[in-house]
């Protein structure tokens, strides 16, 4: 021990310098943690586009596939459906599809490139329970409305172009994925195509 | 043996220890069985302990495997369907008996001054334990553990500008897939578990250094000098407590309510046995019947409901037609909890003593808990929702009311010392 006088500016000066590199370190530590929770190089690359087969599909069908581990929806909707989008507008959040929750080419009123065919992720905006089609009982959810679909978790509805209906905990309307036509009876999800 | 006790005394403090939070610590001497709670706490929490180290020998955490370890846990291994069948009712033990022991501190102003870090750590182990839970029902990886967790990840995706990218990183994935599967089985075996017994170590010491609150809600601990030698309790109390107060109306905790506790100790058990070989599902409360299919990511099932434990949380949520607003809320309803000690400005602790108001407020408050948890299991129809949106307001109108007349309440005059 030295009796010599404590020089507090250099105490002072080292205690914070150490703590600096030493809280500099702790971020660096705390990276390697934190980013290994980020979606896995194999996991980004599963995203492939997937082809359904649409030539078979019956007026009012759905057909469910797995497109990145979701489920999506090609709906073949009758007449009688696309005639029951209209007049609808003032019971809904966003009618005319300005959040872009769709790709350009669907921003219309049935949501779709071709009228007859609505493709969907079929997850609620709400907490992401996957909704109910109901291609007829839908009147029960909302009164004069035929067709829609109905999330059982928390009771948020969608028309049949996935525009949610106000008053319900969904925030907006349901995902249209990009997809392309790539001939009659093929869609291609996952890709916008050569035309968009 | 003596002189081991001696030899080991002399290097780690170990009668020392079992005197000052046992042998000679002073508990009240006037509890109820409301106060058996804690030790049927950390019953369950060893018992939960205990069953998990023994399911993980057997469990596969994969999203290929994990539905069919615990097909095989309950079919092929020796006992397995006991081991799981104890660590799953055991899951919903631990919210009754917690619920009660929250309860408990409610009515007998438990969290009031200077309780109350004891009363946060307390809601830290509760917010813990709501993880722990969460997490555990994934890992069955049926239809019910999917899309629970994919409601419950998705809560976080409400919060605005990080939201999706958080859920994202939760997630690991685009989708709940293996990676959440494999993270939440890490968190549930080794990080929350450590977690939880910090806290409940904590608790405790935080209790022991304040000591136990009681029915009356009258402070056992009187200024030094003040009380007669022949009214001493005849016991005698480590000098930590009696160096600065005298001790009234207590026992040591051993051996008097160690054998309480055991009389305690025994009807739970009884209890859960019963529920753990006659109704394990019970009813599909404990384990929700479409958890006996396994995951389908393209198919939610009809109707999901969190387990019981979460419903109350679930209806609050459900009630508001607003995303970020129903986060908000459900979150609030805890956070509520947590500022209990400094929204109850009242002076006087035991609801023997408050106001009348006090007490319907508090009945109104349970009514409203239990009416929101019978809520969140049903179907969000119009109705319910309703009713929903009537408890949540009742809910909250328990912590705005409480915080309002606690300042000037009418009271009853507190008795100096425990009479019975």
């Amino acid at each position: 021990m030295s009796n010599a006088p404590v020089d507090k500016g250099r105490r002072r000066f080292l205690t914070v310098a150490t703590s600096v590199v030493g809280a500099a370190g702790a971020v660096g530590v705390a990276v390697p943690f934190i980013a290994s929770w980020n979606p896995s190089a194999r996991a980004k690359n599963a995203g492939a586009p997937v082809e359904v087969n649409i030539g078979k599909a019956e007026p009012g069908q759905m057909i469910r596939v797995e497109w990145r581990g979701q489920p999506v929806w090609v709906v073949r909707r009758t007449p009688e459906m696309l005639a029951s989008l209209e007049g609808l507008a003032d019971q809904l959040r966003d009618p005319n599809s300005e959040e872009p929750q769709q790709p350009e080419y669907a921003a219309n009123l049935y949501r779709s490139r071709k009228e007859e065919f609505f493709v969907a992720v079929g997850i609620c905006t709400h907490l992401g329970c996957s909704p109910q089609y109901l291609p007829e009982d839908f009147g029960e959810q909302v009164e004069g409305v035929k067709a829609g679909f109905f999330c059982p978790c928390h009771g948020s509805k969608f028309d049949i172009a996935g525009r949610v209906f106000a008053g319900v905990p969904a925030p907006y309307n349901l995902v249209v994925p990009p997809h392309y036509y790539i001939d009659d009876n093929t869609i291609l999800v996952g890709q916008d195509g050569e035309q968009a | 043996m003596k002189r081991l006790v001696a030899w080991i005394d002399e290097r780690i403090p170990m009668t020392k220890t079992w005197n000052i939070h046992l042998a000679q610590y002073p508990a009240p001497k006037n509890f109820n069985f409301w106060y058996l709670f804690g030790v049927l706490a950390m019953l369950v929490l060893v018992n939960q302990i205990l069953t998990g180290i023994w399911l993980t020998m057997n469990y596969v955490p994969s999203a290929e495997g994990a539905f069919a370890s615990v097909e095989y846990i309950m079919r092929d291994i020796d006992y397995g369907w006991l081991l799981r069948y104890m660590h799953s009712t055991g899951a919903s033990a631990f919210f009754v008996v917690v619920y009660l022991h929250m309860l408990r501190g409610m009515m007998y102003g438990s969290y009031q001054k200077p309780r109350e870090l004891l009363w946060v750590f307390g809601m830290l182990i509760f917010l813990v334990l709501m993880a722990e839970a969460f997490m555990g029902y994934l890992l069955p990886w049926g239809q019910m553990s999917y899309w629970g967790a994919q409601v419950i990840i998705s809560l976080f995706g409400a919060i605005p500008v990080i939201g999706d990218d958080l859920t994202l990183w939760i997630r690991g994935d685009y989708v709940i897939s293996g990676a959440t599967l494999n993270r939440f089985f890490a968190l549930h075996v080794i990080a929350l578990p450590l977690v939880l017994v910090i806290l409940v170590f904590l608790h405790i010491v935080a209790l022991h250094e304040v000591g136990s609150n009681n029915p009356e809600g009258i402070n056992i601990k009187k200024p030094k000098g003040s009380i007669p030698e022949e009214e001493k309790p005849k016991f005698k109390f480590h000098e930590r407590f009696t160096k600065k107060y005298d001790i009234v109306d207590a026992f040591p905790f051993f051996p008097y309510y160690v054998v309480k506790d055991l009389v305690g100790i025994g009807i739970f058990l009884f209890l859960f046995c019963y529920v753990i070989f006659f109704a394990p599902a019970m009813g599909g409360l404990f384990l929700e019947p479409p958890n006996f299919e396994a995951a389908n990511p393209l198919k939610t099932p009809d109707h999901i409901a969190p387990v019981w434990y979460f419903t109350p949380f679930y209806a609050i949520l459900r009630a508001v037609p607003d995303k970020l607003l129903g986060v908000i809320l459900m979150f609030g309803s805890i956070a509520a909890l947590f500022v209990l000690p400094w929204l109850d400005r009242g002076k006087v602790r035991s609801i023997r003593y408050r106001s009348g108001f006090h007490k319907v407020n508090l009945a109104v408050f349970v009514v409203s808990f239990v009416a929101l948890g019978y809520l969140g299991l049903k179907p969000a129809t119009e109705v319910y929702t309703l009713f929903a949106r009537i408890f949540t307001f009742l809910y909250f109108a328990f912590f705005v009311l409480l915080f309002f007349y606690s300042k000037n309440e009418n009271t009853k005059p507190v008795p100096e010392r425990i009479t019975k």
